[in-house]
């Protein structure tokens, strides 16, 4: 984005942006009763027994919740801007895991589970993901060619299955394939059924993503290579498809980001990836949120990961684009 | 104007355009064109943005397509149901406006591609064909750089070079200098005269009149899709004939 050249005050060392905000922090935190927290104890001294303190100590938990948060405010602003988003990160970070604390989880019961959901849960769900993208992506390039040919019969096809794939919800096309192939014969394991329909589903999607990508290659380009006597596939291969892709990798990315998280929707036909060992192995102890928990912070954790590549890639090819 | 004009005219026909039309939906953008180019020789076309000029070189390696009339290039007819488009295009070049340079090939590949490719030149000897072009054009240096690290005269002397190691029969120019930066100008200017000079085959669209002076056999003027006049250079400039080349050249060449 733009960042402004002149400088003009600060939001937040204005008396009245500061009096507004803690006014707003106040109505909230009164409007969530926090005399009955932890904050009801801290003030036990001030308001007496929280349970009976009525207004009076609703009010007070409010007051000191809100001005402590105009001040975190405050002083968060007096640092640069590294330090700034370093610290609010770590802030929103606690208050996070002080959330999935507050379930009084079990920690030896993460620990002697943690090891398979890793090796078997994570697993199942990275080469599924992986498969399925790369599936995708070949949908994707005669797809994307398809929906630019001027051959009817191709049109037809590309663009019925894309409007087909991105019509049903992920999880009806886990299921029609699981349960419809069997019924015209073919009986089919859960792993492939699950990688077909994320594939599929993808493809559809990323067909549109591709078909832009080569789009937006000017028209010079394939005047310039045709006019060579460069034939089409050639043309295609040579010269429109390496400008194409270090536009289509982006989106590409994020699609792999989505779909590795969709990827727990197969967890309903049975494949042993995170989300199905989240479920089952927390049922039988009645653990559900602890497996939950450490499902959601992998998928977390994961996710991250693979954005950093993203961004190394997109680093990459802008370096190359811009020689 | 050499050699090539003592030949009998009829077998060194490089392109010959019979009655050509051309409608862009309603919009005739071509009408009735007659024009025979012979071998060796050079042909300047000139004329109002929108009269048609750049649709007629065009047409000429069907990179449009015409209604009406026949285009033979090299005796080969140019028609919808051709098999041979693509070898037909080997043998005309073809340089544009905005240069069209692969921008993610070296000016090395640029110029590599097209005989490794489809002529099936050896690599090594591509290279050195491509290096021999580039040193004609005058930038050998450049080679390994990438077309956006060139200036614009440059990357143009590129494409000139790119379509010359082709070794095609004739070259298109499709307003090579408009979208070029003044002082660059004559850079590909004199990349062109170097090139009438050798005896290429060429039909250029341009507004450049000391250019089309200097190495034109025949300067056509276009308005309004159909071809107004034609004449030698001296000729067209110190004495033209319609009302319409007139005024067209009392305001290109009043400045």
């Amino acid at each position: 984005m733009y960042a402004d050249t002149v400088i003009g005050d600060k939001l937040i060392r204005k008396p009245r942006f500061l009096l507004g905000l803690l006014a707003v922090a106040f109505i909230a935190f009164f409007t969530f009763n926090m005399a009955d927290t932890i904050i009801g104890e801290f003030l036990r001294p001030v308001i007496g027994e929280p349970k009976e303190s009525g207004l009076f100590g609703r009010s007070a938990a409010a007051l000191v919740l809100a001005i402590l948060f105009v001040g975190n405010l405050f002083v968060i602003s007096l640092f640069p801007i590294k330090v700034q988003i370093g610290i609010v990160w770590l802030q929103l970070l606690l208050l996070f895991m002080a959330f999935f604390y507050s379930f009084d989880l079990k920690f030896s019961f993460i620990q002697s589970k943690i090891g398979f959901m890793i090796t078997q849960g994570l697993f199942t769900t990275l080469y599924i993901s992986a498969v399925s993208i790369m599936i995708a992506s070949v949908i994707a390039i005669v797809g994307a060619v398809a929906k630019l040919s001027n051959n009817g019969v191709a049109f037809a096809i590309a663009s019925f299955y894309t409007s087909l794939f991105r019509g049903l919800p992920l999880l009806m096309q886990v299921f029609l394939i699981y349960m419809g192939l069997p019924q015209i014969g073919y009986v089919i394991d859960a792993v492939p059924a699950g990688i077909i329909a994320l594939s599929l589903c993808y493809g559809a999607y990323m067909t549109e993503i591709f078909r832009a990508g080569i789009q937006s290659i000017p028209r010079g380009q394939w005047e310039a290579s045709r006019s060579q006597g460069f034939k089409f596939g050639l043309t295609m291969r040579r010269i429109i498809l390496p400008q194409a892709v270090p536009l289509i990798i982006p989106p590409t990315g994020n699609q792999f980001i989505a779909m590795l998280k969709d990827s727990s929707l197969v967890s309903v036909i049975g494949v042993w990836e995170l989300m199905f060992l989240a479920r089952t192995l927390g049922q039988k102890e009645f653990r559900h949120m602890e497996m939950l928990i450490t499902a959601a912070l992998i998928y977390w954790c994961l996710t991250m990961v693979l954005e950093v590549i993203q961004s190394r890639i997109e680093k990459h090819y802008r370096q190359k684009g811009a020689r | 104007m050499s050699q090539n004009n003592q030949k009998p005219a009829s077998d060194n026909l490089v392109i010959s355009m019979e009655g050509v039309s051309k409608w862009f939906g309603e919009f005739q953008v071509l009408k009735d064109i007659n024009l025979s180019v012979r071998q060796g020789e050079r042909i300047v076309i000139c004329g109002p943005s929108g009269s048609g000029k750049s649709t007629l070189i065009r047409c000429l390696n069907r990179l449009e397509a015409h209604q009406e009339g026949t285009i033979r290039v090299d005796g080969i007819e140019m028609h919808e149901r051709m098999k041979n488009i693509d070898e037909v295009r080997q043998d005309i070049g073809m340089v544009f406006q905005h240069f069209n340079l692969f921008p993610h090939m070296t000016v090395l590949e640029n110029c590599m591609a097209g005989p490794n490719w489809v002529r099936g030149v050896p690599k090594a000897e591509a290279k050195e064909r491509a290096m021999a072009m580039l040193t004609r054009v005058k930038i050998p240096e450049q080679a390994d750089k990438y077309p956006s690290q060139l200036s614009g005269g440059q990357q143009q002397r590129v494409a000139i070079a790119r379509s010359l190691c082709m070794e095609p029969k004739v070259m298109l120019f499709d307003e090579p200098t408009s979208a070029l930066d003044p002082e660059m100008v004559a850079e590909v200017l004199d990349t062109m005269v170097g090139l009438a000079e050798s005896g290429m085959t060429m039909i250029c669209v341009t507004h450049e009149m000391g250019f089309a002076r200097k190495v034109g056999d025949l300067v056509v003027f276009m308005d309004e899709g159909k071809i107004v006049e034609r004449n030698n250079p001296t000729d067209f400039f110190d004495n033209p004939q319609s009302e319409r080349t007139k005024l067209f050249l009392s305001q290109i060449l009043s400045h």
